[in-house]
């Protein structure tokens, strides 16, 4: 990889680094598992593989504290497993059994955690944007001092509601940090084919939402703007939007042939950008961790994967009873 | 140990595909992520990249094969230290549970459909103790003591929406609110349905009770998909973890030549959405009891009002706190002649028509379902059952209507007790016309009520 510089200085201590090491390398695995029971066809529908994003969520969830909120897209098993959501219940749902997280009436685009404060999962383009600023709103009201990290991606970025929220959440000062992970194409579509203005951060000026651009490869800015986007809205300060510069490596969906860019395009990034390979390179150089150190780290993680996956493929089918649960509800299933 | 490479699955239909191009060959070493051939799907070509690290020993399927089945091994790849002799021991990764053809699941009905017909169990409770004082007020205000009577019980209760704090409301249902319950609960949102309603629904995930008015029905087309998508099926597709306590309400169907875009009646759409409740009420008790009910109730409420009813006095019942249970019809007036059913604004026409058909000596029996999710059947099938006819009114479009539902349900639970085929009044197949004289004439009345019965009871 060709040395790079991160644009917040690594004062960071090695732990922080063994951290995102770990959990970026979980969701790596992870995902790589997923694809592979998807062709053996233990996985069906849709699945959006997180592959290349890791270090979005693996930063910011740095710069949550306990209590925050988050909310996402489709493309969510790496925001689950980095709050925290164990990947056993995960794999499980996505494979669409009884252990899995909705009891496997969800899949891999509905899955959700009130223990985990993870709210989903949401399968339609930025529908999720105004329910990230609905349980920001929740927590103003009830002066919870928490804030909502609501993502979406560049595609959603073009849809009205977006904009109808930005205009709510600034006039009533919400605590959410809107984070735009720019993976550079909606579904095939590149932002250059489908955006008029490349700087989607700047969006949020009409609307006096201070906004910016974050290197996505880069763990280490991504956690540095993610304590100033939540310094602010802890601040009272309304909301705050962060584009994260991101690259997935794999297709839209696991339907994907890609012929929207070349291999050579994805290979770069992998080279030359790749978030995990960043910080192996930080631990090493800094003296933090040796080969051996790193080996065990993969083992441990590949080990957890495994289990995982056995665990979905060993736990059964949904009771048919299921069918008729979980419709109404007899009473308030508790949320907050 | 040697492992078998079996043909992916790469879209969710896929049941075979064409092996086009192997791009490595026996003796290569391969990384996960690097791209071993190309398959043709049903759909497009796509890459197919290695899982593991090892070295191919052995091509089983060769370039260009055609139907190769998902599943079916097609390499073999080596570890570290094994060689091409290592083949015979092969494992192919354990056959995935999903080609196995489980059997077909034997899901039970749902509840209270297509059984033998079962005596219907009609509750026929009054709503509040007999004896009770009452006193006359107008739907609109019934509504709006039943909001603040809930927003002082809970905290947690506030009301959203164009217009309804500073303002009281477009139709003054929200008035005194603001004074009473202050800007933080009574909140003026921007012409933005859409969003306000997604922001709804995330605080009702959030802890709160939200109730959302819409200006009008019309304009919740804009948010539909946030009632729809959010609101009714988060609670199955979370498994029960998450549901949503929000009431959506506000008036709905014709008002008086407003046009089409402002005329519509929606409780066929949302009637038909599980996970939803669908409330529409004809009378100020009805309306009062059912959105107190609403607001405590633990799912997405629909809340069908009417502004024409709106001014309408009804007698209601003077006690501190009562509520409607959903899913309980109500019977307005009992005859012994024919059935006729309706709801919300329809109970008008339903109402006048039975006083007129008295008159001739025609005794109907009118009910009022006041909730289309659940909807009181039983008291329908147990009232035809007495009088072996049912006419059913609607405001809302005949294709389909909430009376071709009932249709279905008298015909599979009292077929054997109907005499006449059931007529359903209805909004005629148009769009709303402007013209005061075509207005008429696209929707119900109660000469048409009036004729359906003569036409069932044929008198």
């Amino acid at each position: 990889m060709a040395p790079r510089k991160s644009a917040s200085k690594p004062n960071v201590s090695a732990d922080e680094l063994k951290t995102y090491y770990r959990d970026m390398l979980l969701i790596r695995r992870f995902e790589e598992k997923a694809g592979q029971l998807y062709g053996m066809g233990l996985i069906g529908g849709f699945c959006h593989l997180y592959i290349g994003q890791e270090a979005v969520v693996v930063g910011l969830e740095a710069a949550a504290e306990e209590g925050d909120r988050r909310i996402t897209t489709y493309r969510d098993h790496g925001h689950m497993l980095a709050c925290g959501m164990d990947p056993k219940g995960v794999m499980a749902e996505l494979t669409g059994r009884e252990d899995g997280y909705s009891r496997g009436k969800g899949g891999s685009m509905h899955m959700f955690s009130t223990e985990k404060r993870f709210y989903g999962g949401h399968g339609i383009v930025g529908a999720n944007v105004p329910l990230g600023a609905g349980l920001a709103f929740a927590d103003k009201y009830l002066e919870n001092d928490r804030v909502t990290f609501t993502y979406f991606g560049d595609g959603a970025a073009n849809q009205g509601q977006v904009y109808e929220t930005f205009n709510m959440a600034s006039l009533w000062s919400l605590p959410v940090v809107f984070v735009i992970e720019n993976n550079q194409y909606a579904m095939g579509t590149s932002q250059k084919r489908s955006t008029s203005t490349p700087d989607i951060y700047t969006r949020g000026a009409a609307f006096g939402i201070p906004g910016e651009a974050v290197d996505g490869m880069d763990v280490l800015a991504v956690k540095a703007a993610g304590d100033k986007a939540v310094k602010h809205c802890r601040a009272g300060k309304g909301p705050y939007i962060l584009e994260i510069k991101t690259y997935r490596y794999r297709g839209h969906s696991m339907s994907d042939p890609a012929k929207y860019r070349t291999r050579e395009e994805v290979q770069k990034m992998r080279e030359e950008k790749d978030a995990i390979e960043h910080v192996r390179e930080l631990l090493i150089s800094g003296g933090h961790a040796s080969e051996e150190d790193l080996k065990a780290i993969d083992k441990e993680i590949k080990d957890v994967v495994n289990k995982s996956a056995d665990f979905a493929k060993d736990s059964p089918e949904p009771a048919v009873e299921e069918l008729w649960t979980d419709i109404v509800a007899d009473v308030t299933p508790q949320n907050a | 140990m040697a492992t078998e490479i079996l043909m992916p699955a790469l879209s969710p239909t896929m049941e075979e595909g064409t092996l086009a191009k192997w791009l490595v060959k026996e003796g290569d070493t391969v990384n996960a992520g690097d791209i071993m051939a190309e398959i043709e799907t049903d759909k497009a070509t796509m890459e197919f990249e290695a899982v593991d690290e090892g070295t191919i020993g052995k091509i089983l399927v060769e370039d260009g094969t055609e139907g190769v089945k998902v599943n079916t091994p097609i390499a073999v790849l080596l570890e570290e230290g094994e060689s091409a002799d290592d083949i015979d021991t092969a494992s192919s990764t354990p056959a995935p549970q999903a080609a196995e053809k489980s059997p077909e699941p034997e899901a039970k009905s749902a509840p209270a459909e297509a059984k033998a017909p079962a005596a219907p169990k009609a509750d026929a409770s009054p709503d509040w103790p007999e004896g009770t004082e009452m006193e006359k007020k107008t739907v609109r205000e019934a509504l709006n003591a039943a909001m603040a009577e809930e927003m002082r019980r809970d905290d947690t209760v506030f009301i959203m929406g164009e217009e309804v704090a500073e303002y009281e409301g477009a139709y003054k249902i929200t008035q005194n609110l603001l004074d009473e319950f202050g800007a933080k609960r009574v909140i003026d949102t921007p012409i933005t349905e859409h969003g306000f309603a997604g922001i709804g629904v995330g605080a009702s995930w959030g802890g709160l009770r939200p109730i959302v008015e819409f200006m009008t029905w019309n304009f919740a087309m804009q948010a539909i998909d946030q009632i729809i998508n959010s609101a009714a099926k988060t609670l199955y597709m979370s498994g029960g973890q998450m549901g949503s306590p929000i009431v959506f309400r506000g008036p709905n169907g014709a008002a008086a030549r407003v046009g089409a875009q402002h005329s519509q009646d929606y409780a066929v759409w949302y009637a038909q959405v599980p996970g939803l409740r669908v409330v529409q009420p004809y009378s100020a008790a009805c309306a009062k009891g059912l959105l107190k009910s609403a607001i405590r109730d633990p799912n997405p409420v629909i809340f069908l009002e009417n502004e024409i009813l709106y001014g309408k006095s009804f007698e209601v019942p003077k006690m501190d706190d009562f509520t409607i249970p959903f899913g309980k019809a109500k019977v307005w007036r009992e005859g012994t002649d024919v059935t006729i059913v309706s709801f919300g604004i329809g109970m008008t026409y339903a109402l006048e028509a039975a006083e007129k058909l008295a008159e001739d000596g025609i005794e109907a029996e009118v009910i009022d379902l006041r909730t289309l999710r659940p909807m009181d059947t039983d008291t329908v099938i147990a009232s035809v059952m007495k009088t072996n006819r049912c006419v059913t009114v609607e405001e809302g479009w005949p294709v389909p209507s909430i009376g071709s539902y009932i249709s279905s349900v008298l015909m599979q639970q009292a077929f054997d007790y109907l005499d006449a085929p059931v007529i359903n009044c209805t909004g005629k197949d148009v769009p709303m016309p402007y013209a005061a004289n075509l207005e008429k004439l696209a929707l119900t009345s109660t000469k048409e009520v009036i004729d359906a019965v003569r036409q069932v009871t044929y008198r």
